[in-house]
């Protein structure tokens, strides 16, 4: 048993300080190198589009919406302060422009009530066998990776965003209580049950879809 | 030595994966789990879902997501500064870009590597892509079905076509309908 529980900490991660290099580019495209700006957003991008598409759950709209707060950024740099991250500073012009975009494109749309509000009541997991680990191949077939976005689309919008900056862009609780505007045990508060709704959601598919196919039909190519 | 019930396992389990607990209350939980079936259960599959979700593999950005991104950018901070002679010189460079174009069309169509290929059309000339040494096809970075066993470099899109490479048509054909739906949303957004 005692073996199951080594490496705890696999899910605590370091989080690098703000670099000087990337000090000294932000204040070289404040001085008009624009040219630069790429450079300084690079290591974000895959960031600022998920972030966006945690909002959005649509491909095409999170990476519109991941280049116009990169515009946005763009435009703005010269009212950055050193005070808050830059990554950070980024990913929450991504989040406000998705909520913004997810507001004018389906004001149909209506959050539910409690949506942006925090309550403490407990959840319970539900009760199933032992979720066996999942091969890391599993990842390379399209089923698994479908049933794994689809799960998490199907969180509300408040536990995606969350789950979504901690565990996928794998941001720390400060960052990413930073980035949203709340606070960190809310950001806490959330995960958790991000992470208890997920297993619930997966832990019975996954154990059957994983183990009850063979990966090709015989004489069939995987392209 | 403290007692914990399974609630309170559950309310720490995140906790508990992320290793903030205190020493005194991780080993109540450990105690705990290591009697009860279903608080481990719980457990493991929180922890799957938090070492599968965290694969870079699974969430990957849209296939020329970077490049369009860079132009886009390149096109903002180009338009700040166009001036007269900007427009002036751009235009130069056109005409002696469409120049050398013909110059090289004069010349015929390069030979391709595979026989059996047609020349790629459509296709960017500034992307960037990668060939294999001894390939016949040229692939957007990050195409599966791009062998690994020869050298690999990198060139842009006009220079392999020169080369006689052609485009993969699955991650070129992939690319092109991925822009031509993004172009087609814009139009309708712009509309």
């Amino acid at each position: 048993m005692l073996m199951a529980l080594d490496g705890a900490n696999t899910a605590g991660r370091a989080v690098p300080e703000p670099d000087s290099k990337e000090q000294a580019l932000i204040r070289r495209v404040q001085n008009g190198e624009h040219d630069k700006f790429y450079e300084l957003v690079k290591p974000y991008e895959r960031r600022v589009y998920t972030a966006a598409f945690s909002v959005l759950r649509n491909v095409a709209d999170a990476e519109e919406v991941a280049q116009e707060a990169i515009l946005k950024a763009f435009a703005n740099l010269r009212q950055f302060r050193s005070e808050s991250r830059f990554s950070t500073w980024l990913i929450q012009i991504a989040v406000n422009e998705a909520r913004m975009r997810r507001r004018k494109d389906h004001p149909e749309i209506m959050e539910p009530i409690g949506e942006y509000t925090d309550e403490e009541g407990t959840y319970t997991p539900r009760d199933f066998a032992d979720w066996r680990e999942i091969p890391s191949e599993a990842l390379e077939r399209n089923e698994i990776r479908k049933l794994l976005l689809e799960a998490l689309a199907s969180l509300g919008a408040k536990y995606r965003e969350v789950f979504v900056m901690r565990d996928i862009q794998h941001l720390s609780i400060e960052e990413v209580a930073d980035s949203l505007g709340i606070s960190q045990a809310s950001v806490k508060t959330r995960l958790l049950r991000a992470r208890l709704m997920l297993r619930d959601l997966l832990a019975p598919r996954i154990n059957q879809r994983w183990f009850s196919r063979v990966p090709f039909e015989k004489g069939t190519k995987p392209w | 030595m403290v007692a914990v019930g399974c609630e309170q396992v559950w309310q720490e389990i995140s906790n508990y994966l992320e290793g903030e607990v205190d020493p005194t209350l991780r080993s109540a939980l450990e105690d705990h789990l290591g009697q009860c079936r279903r608080c481990t259960a719980v457990l493991e599959g929180t922890r799957n879902v938090v070492e599968i979700y965290g694969d870079e593999r699974l969430f990957q950005v849209p296939m020329g997501y970077s490049w369009r991104l860079k132009r886009r950018l390149a096109a903002e901070a180009n338009a700040g500064r166009r001036t007269v002679l900007g427009w002036l010189a751009a235009t130069a460079a056109i005409a002696l870009v469409s120049g050398t174009a013909l110059l090289e069309n004069r010349k015929g169509i390069p030979a391709l590597r595979s026989e059996h290929a047609q020349p790629g059309h459509h296709v960017p000339q500034n992307l960037e892509v990668l060939v294999n040494t001894h390939g016949k096809l040229f692939h957007i970075p990050g195409c599966p079905f791009m062998s690994q066993q020869d050298g690999t470099r990198s060139m842009v899109a006009s220079e392999a076509m020169k080369e006689g490479y052609v485009p993969c048509v699955r991650c070129l054909g992939e690319y092109v309908s991925q822009v031509a739906r993004f172009l087609a949303k814009r139009a309708r957004v712009s509309v």
